[in-house]
């Protein structure tokens, strides 16, 4: 498609714009998978960060359907994201109609999901993998090389996101950062739910108020997620849109 | 896994006829105890800093604590006001630009590297487990993991003590404490009923997890169920 490669262009730069200004790693994470999802045509993307206690923990996903598979793949302990974590290797072009035999749990719930094809591309810092991209399209499409690559380059550019503002050199700061992360996730899932509540709306339109409030503002997604939790901002605040 | 060893953590502390105090004790002791630290502290943060001294695996430990409350710095105040970890391998070289009064105290009782690790659950803010060392490196990677499990496991002990007892009765006994469920829902239904039930966000997670114990039912459970409007907090549940 002739479209394609300029609209790759703008995403990294939309990407690297983020990470100038007021950057907030979980609005960061959340956009890179949703461009990942219309860039390589896929159906729903998630991305998984290790907690440095041995396993993943879900950071973003696209779509609730998404997210459901993703923590049953979490905690069922198998899967091609799992996979591609444990080895750092790409596990791509997984036909989910044939995977029963390589992760059989996982399989029947992928297709109980609904999805035909999955994709999980590592997080790499030298030696370390510090998470994965998941990609799942409902139809058993291949991604080719040229998908990869670009699959790749939003790993690679989660990951520098991921540890911008510190030295990679210090391997203090990739753990600081992670467990930053993690914890900037679980504020901004309690203010979904202070807002869900006093808005009487559902947890996902609360997420894009408090992302459309953020971004009108400059404002990190986690300084707003905090001033909801602490009451300081109104539902009429965060109302329009 | 980490959920597990967290557990594990947690049952090794526990005692049915201690009283619930004895827990965080326990916890810097068998800290201490299982990695490559010399000692441990566990404090109460609030917004104004530190709030109190929990518990501390020996003098040294108990110096630290001292330092940061009279002087308001040092690795422990910067990691809970910044809800990041502070891993400090060598403090004689990275902490006097930072903390000059804290270091020179803290190097005169013998520390040599601190990792101030927050406990927090999101906006949660309820301490930090301070490990400390006599001679300089940072922790390894399953070392890390290890102090991580204890972090989890001192977090789920100080929300436990701050807030006992929400709906009548003990539900959450020192035997019992489950782990905190870290999913997403639950984090959700937290927010949610803090509003329902107009309570900080503390003691809307106790009052989950109070609940799903006082009914058997796992967290996640009775999150989706509050998501979905089933359940509520408020006067009329």
């Amino acid at each position: 498609m002739d479209g394609a490669p300029r609209r790759i262009a703008e995403v990294f730069v939309e990407l690297a714009d983020t990470l100038v200004d007021d950057f907030d790693v979980v609005d960061f994470l959340q956009v890179l998978t949703e461009r990942s999802v219309e860039l390589l045509h896929a159906d729903a993307a998630g991305l998984m960060l290790a907690d440095q206690r041995g396993g993943l923990r879900l950071m973003t996903s696209t779509t609730p359907r998404a997210r459901s598979l993703e923590i049953f793949e979490v905690q069922s302990l198998e899967g091609p994201c799992l996979d591609c974590f444990a080895t750092g290797v790409p596990v791509v072009n997984v036909d989910l109609a044939t995977a029963g035999g390589r992760w059989p749990r996982f399989a029947a719930a992928a297709a109980e999901h609904g999805y035909g094809a999955a994709h999980a591309l590592p997080l790499r810092l030298r030696k370390e993998v510090i998470g994965a991209i998941n990609l799942f399209s409902d139809a058993a499409v291949r991604l080719d090389d040229e998908d990869l690559a670009v699959g790749q380059s939003m790993a690679d550019i989660a990951t520098i996101g991921l540890l911008q503002e510190r030295s990679l050199r210090e391997k203090s700061a990739l753990s600081e950062q992670l467990q930053t992360a993690l914890s900037s996730r679980v504020l901004v899932e309690q203010a979904k739910g202070v807002l869900a509540e006093r808005a009487g709306v559902g947890v996902d339109e609360a997420f894009t108020r408090l992302r459309t409030r953020a971004r009108r503002r400059g404002e990190a997604l986690s300084d707003v997620a905090a001033a909801v939790v602490r009451g300081e901002l109104d539902v009429e605040d965060l109302s329009d849109h | 896994m980490a959920p597990s060893r967290t557990r594990e953590i947690l049952t090794l502390i526990s005692d049915p006829d201690a009283d619930p105090g004895a827990l965080a004790q326990r916890l810097v002791e068998l800290c201490t105890a299982s990695l490559p630290v010399t000692g441990a502290g566990l404090v109460v943060m609030t917004d104004a800093g530190p709030a109190g001294t929990v518990a501390v695996s020996d003098g040294a430990a108990r110096t630290l604590e001292d330092l940061q409350f009279t002087l308001g710095e040092g690795p422990c105040v910067a990691s809970s006001s910044s809800g990041r970890p502070v891993l400090v391998a060598d403090l004689a070289a990275a902490g006097p630009a930072r903390w000059p009064a804290f270091t020179e105290g803290a190097l005169a009782a013998g520390v040599r590297a601190v990792f101030a690790l927050p406990l927090r659950v999101g906006g949660i803010r309820l301490g930090v487990l301070d490990l400390y060392r006599a001679e300089v490196g940072l922790l390894g990677p399953l070392e890390l993991a290890e102090a991580l499990a204890f972090a989890d496991a001192a977090t789920t002990v100080l929300l436990h003590l701050q807030s006992r007892a929400p709906e009548g009765g003990d539900p959450l006994a020192p035997s019992t404490v489950p782990v905190l469920d870290d999913r997403a829902e639950v984090h959700q239904a937290t927010g949610m009923v803090s509003v329902q039930a107009d309570v900080p966000l503390a003691t809307a997670l106790l009052l989950l997890r109070a609940r799903a114990f006082a009914t058997g039912r796992p967290v996640a459970d009775l999150a989706r169920d509050v998501l979905a409007g089933a359940v509520r907090f408020d006067g009329g549940a």
